[in-house]
């Protein structure tokens, strides 16, 4: 098996020698100078025609063609830049919207409770003054209704005891004589009856 | 004499014979193969630019890659100044490129394995950039050949020095170009040659080295193309952009 080097050395050497024979033959072709001014002139007439061709129509093409893509490119990036933006701006004002009537719902809770609580207030208030008034005259009419008592008592009992000792004796008594005695007996016995 | 690695390279008449005078300038094959270049050329890049669409399709991807690659190249050695020279350094390695690539297509001629060829495009560059070099520093451009920070006792030997490598890139400019393809031609020929003499039997060995040597030649053309390119931009850097 040659190794690589012993192979390419092979092959250097046939190379060599066979281009040994062939110069000895006839030699390098590119060192014969029949078509030398051929070869010239035709290498200038593509030549030139190609860098013509190329520099007057194709390369202004492409340049422009980059170009515009990457003005375009920019002009879209740009584009998209300030649509972010603007859907940034978009989403801080529905933030700031929320926000907003967020507070304003509170605000509205808040000042329901108080008119309710103003309300309950007031309608309270207005029942206890009702109440209160009535307690009052209520109270009156019980202490005019005690203090007229005791009169309607003795006169109820000066007549009683009248009649009693009409049916008793048999004749009239004297009426204030009665009416001394009751009242008398009412003085006395009047913490007794009323607890006055 | 088929047989004859060096066969390839002949250069033949097509057609009538033109002579202008004493001087012949008949169509051969060498012409043939550079017309085609240029045309295959004219036609993929004229095809990769017709349409102004945003997003490209493969041709114009290519087209436009090849534009960008090459503007890149340009501006990376010879710097902004060099921007009017781009039509002709993309002009120029477009058509080596596609010479040397149509050289690799079997039964075909390599108009880059031709000294004279090759000579004349370097020629034509080391003209042209002496000529941009005087142009844009006058006689300053002399200053070239006098580097800085040099000893003076030694500047007599440097400049010697420094105009020889300057007169002869030319020839290694187009030697570079000439030797690679002849040899790279040469080498596939005799490969090509044991081949058919080692038969069925040994035969394929060779043949394998063959197929390598073609992905081998297929790079070899690319970048000698590239460096043809990049060498002229190097040159052109020193006429534009004179640092000594």
């Amino acid at each position: 098996m040659f190794t690589k080097k012993t192979l390419f050395s092979i092959t250097l050497y046939c190379t060599l020698v066979t281009t040994a024979l062939s110069a000895e033959s006839g030699g390098m072709p590119q060192l014969d100078p029949e078509f030398w001014f051929s070869q010239i002139f035709w290498l200038i007439f593509t030549f030139s025609l190609l860098f013509f061709i190329l520099s007057k129509f194709i390369l202004p093409n492409i340049s422009s063609n980059l170009e515009n893509r990457k003005s375009q490119i920019l002009e879209n990036i740009e584009k998209a830049e300030e649509q972010r933006q603007e859907s940034e701006d978009k989403i801080k004002e529905f933030d700031k919207i929320i926000y907003n009537s967020k507070v304003q719902a509170k605000n509205i809770l808040n000042e329901a409770k108080k008119k309710i609580s103003e309300d309950i207030n007031n309608k309270k208030k207005l029942l206890e003054d009702e109440i209160n008034s009535e307690i009052k005259a209520v109270e009156i009419e019980i202490n005019e209704l005690r203090k007229r008592s005791p009169e309607t008592i003795n006169q109820i009992a000066i007549s009683t005891s009248s009649d009693l000792l009409k049916q008793l004796i048999g004749a009239d008594v004297n009426q204030s004589n009665i009416s001394a005695i009751v009242e008398d007996l009412s003085k006395k016995e009047k913490g007794k009856y009323y607890g006055v | 004499m088929a047989t004859n690695p060096m066969y390839q390279f002949n250069v033949y008449r097509i057609g009538p014979e033109i002579k202008l005078g004493d001087i012949d300038l008949s169509f051969t094959n060498a012409s043939l193969f550079m017309v085609l270049s240029a045309l295959t050329v004219l036609i993929i890049f004229k095809l990769g630019s017709k349409k102004n669409i945003i997003i490209p399709n493969k041709i114009q991807l290519l087209a436009e890659l090849s534009y960008s690659f090459i503007s890149k190249m340009i501006s990376d050695t010879a710097g902004t100044k060099a921007k009017p020279y781009f039509s002709f350094i993309f002009s120029l390695f477009m058509f080596v490129l596609f010479c040397n690539m149509l050289g690799m297509i079997p039964y075909s001629f390599t108009v880059t394995s031709h000294i004279i060829v090759t000579f004349v495009l370097a020629a034509f560059i080391f003209i042209g950039v002496t000529i941009i070099g005087f142009l844009k520093h006058g006689l300053g451009y002399l200053k070239l050949f006098v580097p800085s920070g040099v000893p003076i006792v030694l500047l007599p030997l440097i400049v010697v020095i420094e105009i020889i490598s300057y007169l002869s890139r030319p020839i290694s400019l187009s030697v570079r170009l000439f030797a690679n393809m002849m040899a790279g031609h040469t080498m596939m020929k005799v490969f090509g040659g044991f081949v058919v003499s080692l038969g069925i039997v040994g035969g394929w060995l060779p043949l394998s080295f063959s197929v390598a040597l073609t992905g081998l030649e297929i790079l070899v053309a690319f970048l000698q193309a590239y460096v043809f390119a990049i060498l002229t931009c190097i040159y052109l850097n020193d006429a534009l952009n004179l640092h000594h």
